[in-house]
């Protein structure tokens, strides 16, 4: 589904953020990257769809290889693969429905967008995407009169209106409360599962990490220096990912979540939404 | 700051000797040259008249009081002109300053090596010049008359427009355009979608605000002969009529506080 | 709550109520038919102007700097002391009124002469200031002087009013809290604060004195105005481009150096 083979980046100031990186994500499945700040996380994902111009290597999605294309084609490229962001990244002045509405800006030509005539099938599909995310109650409110679960929900949305096959997600939670994060997160996973999407999620927390995905992928200085399920998580993993910390509480969560017999799952995602 | 030891004392000092002595030298430089400038600037002054200005103000008053209100018959096509060299003015440079503003921000300009040095020559250029100078260029080529008054206007006030709105546009947030970019969506819709949103409140207040300034300038625009007021001003001061000059100054200030309402309500609609 | 497909959507218009909105555009629309009528455009004469357009812009290439190289040194010298002079002095009288116009530091009756004073300096255009100032003082470049202080107070008074009213009131009052008297609370709690906006604001304000010292000569207050003006009503446009050319370098020229100052002291 997504190829990455031997990419590279070096920033104009010399700082190399990815070195020779090889990832493959088949369809439908959920990754999330892991990795200190400055591990070249959001690089690697900037890189996919060339926000970030790599410096060598290749970026393949299905059978496109979205490194070699040109300009025009990059913008087509990118309608297949949706992006949500940190810090939501709304359109802080625009309306929900104006932000959900972007996401199709791929599909139709500039005046149609410039007048806000989008076809009736994309504001279909936009009610019924604010209504799956829990937001129809919204529509005409501005981006900047939502809280920071909200604007992320519209940010999902957002990205979900691109019909994408691939979702590239940077820091989700970061900005958000356990809480939410948590919902988020399961948001997120629902979403890809009902449409068979598959996902790269950057993510500082490795705790909700482990809780949802099914693969985890750990960078460190532009390197991969791990990649399994997230049961393969030791305190070794984690100090050669993180460095030297007591990671015992980590693991140990980690084993209570996967472990059915251990205990009520749900029951214990209601007290880590308290705790963390 | 420097700490001194002596004996059992420690000194201390916000700066070091050498800085609190360039300070003071700076300071002494400045006087200096501001004397010097003053000296040379009044060495043709005829001081006897400057010494009389008491008196002759005394004299202004006495014959610009009572203004003559029965002027303003005469001044109500002028005032509507006036207006109007101020909105239309605007306008065009409203409509002239966009494009140079996009290629003089760093984060929108095509090139920032050729396009940008050239958007910002622009920029300096209408800025430096007054719009009365603008004025005075524009009657000799133009003719007298309102229409060299609003090109005036309008060339004089693309470079503050200009300038202001390309450093709001250098000040946007670039993630909420990034996620634009990355939904696939074109230059131009990027720029509908993810820029131009941001940089509306800065925009329209930036405009309003000229157009409240314009308005001041147009009133003065007549003395060149371009139209406005400023034509009755001139002919007024031609022939000594103060109590006429009294009503002018009376109606232009009556404009420039309403101006400045009608600006400050704008602005505030538009957060 | 779920919407049926086929609903329609329409963006929020920017006027809520419908009949504020037409009345607006309406009123927009006939204002601009009525003022696009009323402009009287000559165009024979405009037609006349387009070989005096094309010399002047001709002019610029090259412009004449040595045949009215005397008037010109003359002009400019008189625009760049009447910059600095009126800045000098437009700055030391605009302080006292700047503080008496911020209303977290000043007595309610300083408050409002401070504030009346700057209205009156603000509402009338240098060129009116000058033309009165030369009633009284005679022509040349002492009109000018005074013009531009003038000016200047109501400018920097304003500006700095408004920076003392934003000023972070926590730190003041620990000042304050310390027993200290109202000067040192100025100098300790205020002037910090404002200082470095202070400078640049000034260094804006030389800037801008020296943009209009090239306007007020055209009524007789002096500068490199002054000189433009006669050379225009010659159609010397040669010797008009080189001034404008002198005028856009120097305000260059100011604008680079103060944001370069402006740099440092922040």
């Amino acid at each position: 589904m997504l190829r990455l083979e031997g990419l590279s980046k070096r920033y104009k100031t010399g700082d190399l953020a990815l070195q020779n990186v090889d990832l493959r994500v088949p369809a439908g499945q959920v990754m999330a990257l892991i990795g200190p700040s400055g591990a070249g996380k959001s690089t690697l994902i900037r890189c996919i769809n060339r926000l970030v111009e790599p410096t060598a290597g290749r970026v393949v999605l299905g059978d496109t290889e979205i490194t070699a294309l040109s300009r025009n084609e990059l913008r087509r490229a990118r309608r297949r693969m949706g992006m949500i962001f940190q810090e939501y990244a709304l359109v802080e002045r625009l309306t929900v429905m104006e932000n959900v509405l972007s996401g199709q800006l791929g599909h139709v030509g500039f005046w149609a967008s410039y007048f806000r005539r989008f076809p009736q099938a994309a504001v279909d599909e936009a009610f019924s995407t604010l209504d799956r995310v829990g937001l129809s109650e919204h529509v005409d409110k501005r981006a900047d009169a939502l809280s920071g679960g909200q604007r992320q929900r519209v940010g999902i949305a957002r990205a979900m209106l691109q019909r994408p096959e691939i979702l590239l997600i940077d820091e989700p939670t970061a900005s958000l409360d356990p809480k939410t994060s948590r919902q988020i997160m399961r948001l997120i996973c629902d979403l890809c599962a009902e449409r068979g999407l598959a996902a790269v999620i950057n993510i500082h927390d490795v705790q909700l990490a482990q809780l949802f995905v099914q693969r985890v992928v750990g960078l460190q200085d532009g390197k991969i220096v791990f990649d399994g399920p997230p049961g393969d998580l030791t305190s070794e993993v984690l100090t050669q990912i993180y460095g030297e910390e007591d990671w015992t509480a980590t693991v140990r969560r980690k084993r209570k979540a996967v472990d059915p017999d251990d205990e009520d799952p749900v029951l214990d995602e209601e007290r880590l939404a308290g705790n963390v | 700051m420097t700490i001194e030891r002596i004996g059992d004392h420690i000194l201390w000092k916000r700066q070091p000797p050498a800085v609190v002595a360039a300070r003071f030298a700076g300071w002494l430089v400045l006087v200096a040259a501001t004397l010097w400038c003053f000296e040379i600037m009044t060495r043709d002054t005829i001081w006897s008249f400057v010494l009389d200005a008491p008196r002759q103000g005394a004299d202004l008053v006495g014959r610009m009081v009572p203004p003559r209100w029965g002027y303003i018959q005469e001044l109500w096509w002028p005032m509507w002109e006036t207006l109007n060299i101020a909105t239309l003015g605007t306008m065009i440079a409203i409509v002239m300053a966009l494009p140079v503003a996009f290629c003089a921000a760093r984060n929108t300009t095509p090139s920032v090596l050729f396009v940008r040095p050239i958007a910002l020559f622009i920029i300096v250029s209408s800025r430096s010049i007054n719009s009365l100078i603008w004025a005075l260029l524009l009657v000799s080529i133009l003719g007298p008359g309102s229409f060299a008054g609003i090109i005036a206007i309008g060339l004089r006030s693309i470079g503050f427009l200009a300038k202001l709105i390309y450093e709001a546009i250098e000040e946007i947030d670039a993630s909420q355009v990034e996620a634009i970019t990355a939904t696939g969506a074109s230059g131009a819709q990027t720029l509908v979608y993810g820029i131009w949103p941001q940089i509306l409140p800065a925009f329209a207040g930036v405009c309003v605000f000229r157009w409240d300034i314009n308005i001041r300038e147009s009133t003065v625009l007549g003395l060149v002969g371009a139209g406005g007021i400023g034509l009755n001003l001139q002919a007024s001061l031609n022939v000594l009529a103060w109590p006429q000059v009294t009503l002018i100054f009376i109606v232009i200030l009556a404009t420039v506080v309403l101006s400045e309402w009608v600006s400050a309500r704008v602005r505030h609609a538009f957060i | 709550m779920s919407v049926a497909s086929g609903t329609r959507w329409h963006p929020q218009p920017l006027i809520a109520d419908a009949r504020v909105r037409w009345a607006l555009i309406i009123g927009a629309t006939l204002y601009l038919i009525l003022a696009l009528a009323s402009i009287d455009v000559n165009w024979r004469r405009v037609a006349e102007g387009i070989p005096r357009a094309i010399r002047f812009i001709g002019a610029f290439l090259p412009p004449d700097f040595t045949s009215r190289w005397g008037d010109i040194w003359a002009g400019l010298a008189e625009s760049l002391t009447m910059t600095l002079t009126s800045t000098v002095v437009g700055i030391l009288i605009s302080i006292p009124i700047g503080v008496g116009a911020a209303r977290n530091v000043a007595p309610v009756w300083v408050y409002l002469l401070c504030r009346s004073i700057i209205a009156i300096s603000r509402s009338f255009q240098e060129v009116i200031i000058a033309i009165l100032f030369v009633a009284l003082f005679g022509f040349g470049p002492l009109a000018g002087f005074l013009t531009l202080s003038f000016a200047t107070i109501g400018f920097l008074s304003k500006l700095l009013a408004e920076d003392i009213e934003d000023i972070d009131p926590a730190s003041a009052e620990a000042v304050r809290a310390t027993g200290a008297s109202w000067l040192q609370w100025m100098n300790y709690g205020i002037q910090p604060q404002v200082m470095p906006r202070l400078i640049g604001l000034s260094l804006y304000r030389l800037d801008i004195n020296f943009r209009e010292s090239a306007v007020i000569g055209i009524v007789g207050a002096g500068g490199i105005g002054a000189t433009l003006n006669t050379a225009i009503d010659r159609y010397e446009f040669d010797s008009a481009a080189a001034i404008l050319l002198i005028v856009i370098i120097i305000v260059m020229f100011a604008e680079y150096s103060s944001s370069w100052i402006r740099q440092k002291v922040q």
